[in-house]
């Protein structure tokens, strides 16, 4: 494959801002910074501009302050063509309006590799089905993409974005709307990803995620993040309860061996302070 | 911890994530590509169908040549024969029927191009080639012609500059907006055909109700019964400039059916994409309705009928749409002229078989998107 000769990468974003309206801000200052293999895992409540962030990460919204660089270069000078071929982006809803088969859905992911005049080549068919097979969908190859669950077709957008042969992969909600067999699924699927060597960004809303798969954490609540670190620093009691306004406690569970995050049900919405 | 009993027990999380690590399914990527070779000989066979609905096509019609005669009228064409037919035979074969035929190929392989491509631009398998206003452009210009003369290449030439007068429009209004969004682009269109529509009325008013008006409303009709080769050669530019470059980008048509976010992240140049197919579509759509008048349907149903054949996929399904476009009209016309011992306009025996076959392809729930 061709990104065994690539040279790793950097990716940073220093104070962006981003309003829709210029009065009211979804997010700003905003900044971190990624290298190659790393997995970033965004967590906070709906609406916290997430997503917002994610498509600005891509170009495909605008920021208006601050800058994000890919290897040092401001993505917003580089042509849509070399960043997809850098930076693939799985959206959280899809849409598709003809039932195209997973083959043909999942070849679209090489566009950016083919000129506008051409179709894709032999090449291009075996890196699609490879990314299928990663994706562990090779029984639906030949499916409509209609007629696949909502699970299955995340793993086919994921497919999609791996026949992009991206360094950097961002992932919007990839876990939502899947039950627990699916959400494992997806989880090791980045786990065996970083392995790769890609560079994963995931926003979610299961702090439990977090632990599972990140290497770096951050905290969004109201446009900003309040918190980035490894998960075990920056998930806490404390931090859950500031983010979520509810009691939630992060236990070290023996059996999973690892950390849990378990809301306590009994008084929603409680501004009560957390003992522990 | 009732709720995580049935975990793996395992101290490190992450083997814990491993081990549900999905079966490798054996899969052999030569069986693939194989299934895909032998579909696209089976679709390259498929190419037969309009040459020999053409054949055929020369066999009929309402002034009587013997098939024999007819094959040895072709025939004398290669081989030094005897010559054992009229002259007025030769005349229907090669002045009347044969540049029919080739007109009704060139105009149902190009509806139904431009029918396929505004399908995937506007990401609706509703949509049809005069989605954009070039239909009531072209009546609009057609009609104003006819009004001030009958010179047939005044009324064809002012057709074709109605339709393309009238997408400019659609497409110009749909930049004020300064939206993007490309359901502006479907009211403009909506505007821009009414605006037009209500054009075309006004000069259908105040045409001469003995002489000019049947001859609007006949155009309007649609036919191909007085084509000449000319007009073919008129056409055929602007036939073969917007078919090609369709042909050539037809595999990028895809992407537009994902969300246009997605599309940009595929590095699309979706503003680009959009102006190269709305201008090959209505060159293909003026052009064709300029000669043959308003035909209905063809850019419809063609599409659909291909997508069951063939699936979704631009690569495949636009030849594909050149093939049933072409037969389908073809057919379509011999059975106009053959149908009653008067010619029944094409744009009329078009929607009325149309219609029903349309009606059947959505029973059958094999359209390709229902």
């Amino acid at each position: 494959m061709e990104e065994e000769d690539r040279m790793g990468l950097t990716y940073s974003a220093e104070k962006l801002r981003f309003s829709w309206d210029g009065k009211r801000d979804i997010f700003r200052d905003v900044s971190f910074s990624l290298t190659t293999g790393e997995i970033f895992c965004i967590i906070g409540p709906n609406g916290t501009g997430k997503s917002t962030l994610m498509k600005c990460m891509i170009d495909i919204l605008e920021y208006q302050e601050g800058i994000a660089r890919l290897d040092g270069t401001d993505i917003r000078t580089i042509d849509r063509k070399t960043l997809a071929k850098r930076i693939a982006y799985v959206p959280q809803g899809y849409q598709v309006a003809f039932p195209y088969t997973v083959l043909e859905y999942v070849i679209m992911g090489r566009a950016p590799y083919i000129s506008p005049f051409s179709s894709p080549e032999e090449k291009d068919l075996e890196i699609a089905v490879r990314a299928i097979q990663e994706a562990g969908i090779m029984h639906l190859i030949d499916k409509s993409i209609n007629e696949i669950s909502g699970g299955e077709h995340q793993m086919a957008l994921i497919a999609r974005a791996l026949a992009q042969q991206p360094e950097l992969l961002l992932l919007d909600e990839p876990t939502s709307h899947l039950d627990f067999g699916n959400q494992m699924q997806v989880l090791s699927l980045i786990e065996r990803l970083k392995d790769r060597g890609i560079t994963i960004v995931m926003t979610s809303h299961f702090p439990d995620h977090a632990f599972m798969v990140s290497d770096v954490v951050g905290i969004m609540k109201d446009g900003s993040f309040t918190t980035i670190g490894p998960a075990e620093k920056v998930i806490t009691n404390d931090s859950l309860k500031e983010t979520y306004h509810v009691d939630i406690r992060v236990e070290y569970v023996e059996i999973a061996g690892r950390k849990v995050c378990i809301p306590i049900k009994n008084q929603p919405g409680c501004y009560c302070p957390v003992k522990g | 911890m009732d709720s995580v009993e049935h975990a793996p027990v395992k101290n490190n999380p992450v083997s814990s994530i491993e081990s549900i690590r999905i079966p490798e399914i054996a899969y052999d990527l030569n069986v693939i590509k194989q299934k895909i070779h032998i579909a696209r000989n089976v679709r390259i066979l498929l190419f037969i169908l309009p040459f020999a609905v053409m054949f055929w096509s020369l066999f009929i019609g309402r002034y009587e040549v013997e098939p024999v005669t007819v094959v040895k009228i072709l025939l004398s064409q290669i081989f030094p024969m005897e010559r054992t037919w009229t002259n007025a035979d030769e005349t229907i074969l090669f002045q009347v029927r044969f540049p029919r035929i080739i007109a009704a190929v060139i105009v149902g392989a190009a509806l139904s191009m431009a029918g396929a491509a505004y399908q995937g631009l506007f990401k609706n398998p509703l949509v049809s080639p005069d989605i954009l206003g070039v239909s009531s452009g072209a009546g609009f210009g057609a009609a104003v012609a006819i009004l001030y003369s009958t010179a047939a290449w005044m009324i064809q030439l002012s057709a074709f500059a109605g339709g393309i007068l009238a997408v400019m429009g659609s497409y110009f209004l749909s930049k004020l907006y300064k939206s993007g969004q490309i359901l502006i682009l479907v009211l403009s269109g909506v505007i821009i055909s009414a605006f037009f529509g209500a054009l075309l009325s006004i000069t259908k008013y105040v045409a001469d109700p003995y002489e000019k008006l049947p001859t609007i409303v006949f155009w309007l009709m649609g036919s191909l019964s007085s084509v000449r080769y000319s007009d073919i050669y008129a056409i055929l530019p602007a036939i073969l400039i917007g078919g090609s470059i369709l042909l050539l980008i037809r595999w990028r048509i895809n992407l537009l059916a994902l969300s246009p976010d997605e599309a940009k992240t595929l590095g699309i140049d979706l503003k680009q994409i959009t102006r190269v197919i709305i201008v090959c579509a209505t060159l293909l759509t003026a052009a064709s309705v300029c000669i043959s008048g308003i035909i209905g349907w063809v850019g419809l149903v063609v599409p659909h009928l291909g997508r069951m054949i063939t699936g979704p996929d631009y690569k495949k399904l636009l030849p594909l749409t050149i093939v049933m476009g072409s037969s389908y009209l073809l057919v379509m016309d011999d059975l106009s002229r053959t149908l009653i011992a008067t010619e029944i306009p094409l744009g009329i025996l078009t929607a009325l078989l149309g219609a029903p076959f349309f009606a059947y392809l959505l029973w059958r729930r094999k359209t390709g998107w229902a």
